[in-house]
C-alpha cells in the first residue's frame, strides 16, 4: 500500500487546481479563511484538524496537521488527548449504532 | 536563491546609523548543556571574557542605548557583576539573559537582589510552560528550578513592577518554527498564572538556529534539508527591516565582532574592524555579514533575540 501514500506528493496538491482553477481557488481561500484566528485560536484548531485527520485517516493531513500543531504552540501531550476525542468519536458511533442492532434485534426475537 | 540574493533593497542589507544595542557574550561556560544551544555551551567549556575585553566593552559602550548580556551562563564569569555595575553607572538599560538555573546554587543566591537593585532586565529561557517539554530540551530537573526562581523573582518585584521587566524565552522543541508570539504568550501566562501564580512581562518567541547543537540535531535525525525548506518557504520581506543585526554589534569572550550572536557561534565576523579592541569610540555603518542560517530570522512573524520582528 505503500505506493498509494508518498509525503512527497503532499507537494502535488495544487495539481488538483490544474484543470479546475476556480474550484480550487474557492476552496483554498475558503480553507485559509477557515484558519485563521477568531472565536478559536490558531492553536485550537490545528488541534481539531489533527483530532479530524485521524478520523478520516488521512496520511497527508496527520503529517500536516501534526505541524502545524507544533508550530502553533501544542505539545505532544495536548495532540495526543486531540486523537485520543477523534478515537472516542470513532468508538462511539460504532457503539451508539448498536442501538440499531438491538432495535432490529427485538423487532425479530420473541 | 542564497539568503543575501533575498534581499532587493540594499539599505536592508547594512546596519542602521545608529545602533541600539551592544551584545556582548561573556563566555561559553555554563552549567546547563541544552539541546538547542548555538552555542554548544557547558560545564566543560572555558571560553570566558577577561577583564581586558570587559574594559573594551565600557569603553564603547557609550555609543548603545542597551547593554545585552549572553553566554553560556553569564553569571559565571568571575567578572559578570563589575561589568554590570559600571555599565549601570553609565546609564545603559542592561539585559541579563539568564538560565535561572544557575541561580539555586549557593554561590548565586545573592544574585537577584543584584538584579532588582540595579533595575537589570532578566530574559530567561523558558521553552514551555510543562515539566515535560522543557526537561526533554534543557536537561532533567531544569523546569522545577526555573519555577522555583521565577517565584522569587516575582516576589522581588520582578514581572509584577513597571521597572523589574521579566521576560521568558520560548524557542521550538525540535524541528519547527515557533508559533504566533502574541497566542503563545496569553496561554503562557494563564497557565504559569492558575498552575505556579507565576507573573512574567512578555514573552519572545525565537526560531531555532540550525547551526552548532540545534544544526547537529537536524543533520543527525535527517530533518536538515526539510527545516531549511521550510525556513526558505516562510521568507517573510517584512521581516528584514527589523532583523537584529541591523541595530545591535555582537562581541565575543574575546573581543571578537559579529553581527549577532549566531554568527559568532560560526565564526563569521563583521565586515571591517573585527575585534573591539581596535575599535574606534564612533562606530560607522557596515554591510552585515549574512549566511544561509539568517533564513531563520526572517521565516514568518520573524525572529531575533527580542522575539518576533514582523
Amino acid at each position: 500500500m505503500s505506493e498509494y501514500y508518498k509525503a512527497e506528493d503532499l507537494e502535488k496538491f495544487a495539481t488538483m487546481g490544474e484543470l479546475a482553477p476556480e474550484l480550487w481557488d474557492k476552496f483554498m481561500a475558503y480553507y485559509g479563511a477557515v484558519f485563521e484566528a477568531g472565536a478559536l485560536t490558531k492553536r485550537e484548531k490545528a488541534l481539531i484538524a489533527l483530532a479530524v485527520a485521524h478520523a478520516v485517516q488521512c496520511p497527508y493531513c496527520i503529517d500536516a496537521y501534526t505541524h502545524s500543531c507544533l508550530e502553533n504552540g501544542a505539545n505532544e501531550e495536548q495532540m495526543t488527548e486531540a486523537v485520543h476525542v477523534a478515537c472516542a468519536l470513532r468508538g462511539g458511533a460504532s457503539l451508539v449504532h448498536g442501538v440499531q442492532m438491538k432495535n432490529i434485534v427485538k423487532s425479530l426475537e420473541f | 536563491m542564497s539568503f543575501a540574493e533575498r534581499i532587493k533593497n540594499p539599505e536592508l542589507k547594512r546596519t542602521v546609523s545608529e545602533l541600539n544595542t551592544l551584545q556582548v557574550n561573556l563566555g561559553r561556560l555554563c552549567n546547563l548543556s541544552c539541546k538547542h544551544c548555538h552555542m554548544e555551551a557547558g560545564p566543560n567549556r572555558t571560553e570566558i571574557m577577561s577583564r581586558e575585553i570587559m574594559e573594551h566593552v565600557l569603553r564603547v559602550l557609550k555609543n548603545f542605548k542597551i547593554l545585552d548580556i549572553t553566554g553560556g551562563a553569564p553569571e559565571m564569569n568571575i567578572n559578570f557583576k563589575y561589568l554590570v555595575s559600571e555599565a549601570v553607572k553609565l546609564g545603559v538599560h542592561v539585559i541579563v539573559r539568564s538560565n535561572l538555573v544557575i541561580l539555586t546554587e549557593p554561590d548565586y543566591e545573592d544574585f537577584l537582589k543584584f538584579y532588582a537593585a540595579n533595575k537589570i532586565e532578566v530574559a530567561a529561557s523558558l521553552p514551555y510552560y510543562t515539566e515535560r517539554d522543557c526537561d526533554r530540551q534543557r536537561g532533567v530537573g531544569v523546569f522545577k528550578k526555573v519555577i522555583a526562581v521565577l517565584k522569587r523573582l516575582n516576589a522581588l518585584g520582578y514581572g509584577r513592577d513597571d521597572d523589574l521587566i521579566l521576560d521568558l524565552v520560548y524557542n521550538p522543541g525540535g524541528a519547527y518554527l515557533p508559533p504566533d508570539q502574541t497566542e503563545l504568550e496569553r496561554e503562557y501566562k494563564s497557565r504559569l498564572k492558575s498552575e505556579y501564580d507565576i507573573d512574567f512581562t512578555r514573552l519572545f518567541a525565537i526560531a531555532n538556529n540550525p547551526i552548532g547543537r540545534f544544526g547537529e540535531f537536524l543533520r543527525r535525525s535527517g530533518n536538515f534539508e526539510r527545516y531549511m525548506q521550510r525556513l526558505q518557504a516562510a521568507f517573510n520581506p517584512a521581516a528584514l527591516e527589523g532583523m537584529m543585526c541591523r541595530y545591535q554589534l555582537s562581541v565575543a569572550w574575546d573581543g571578537s565582532l559579529y553581527d549577532c550572536d549566531f554568527n559568532q557561534a560560526i565564526d563569521l565576523k563583521v565586515n571591517g574592524v573585527n575585534n573591539i579592541k581596535d575599535l574606534g569610540y564612533k562606530l560607522e555603518c557596515r554591510d552585515i555579514a549574512f549566511g544561509e542560517h539568517c533564513y531563520a530570522c526572517t521565516a514568518g512573524a520573524g525572529s531575533s533575540c527580542g522575539g518576533a520582528t514582523a
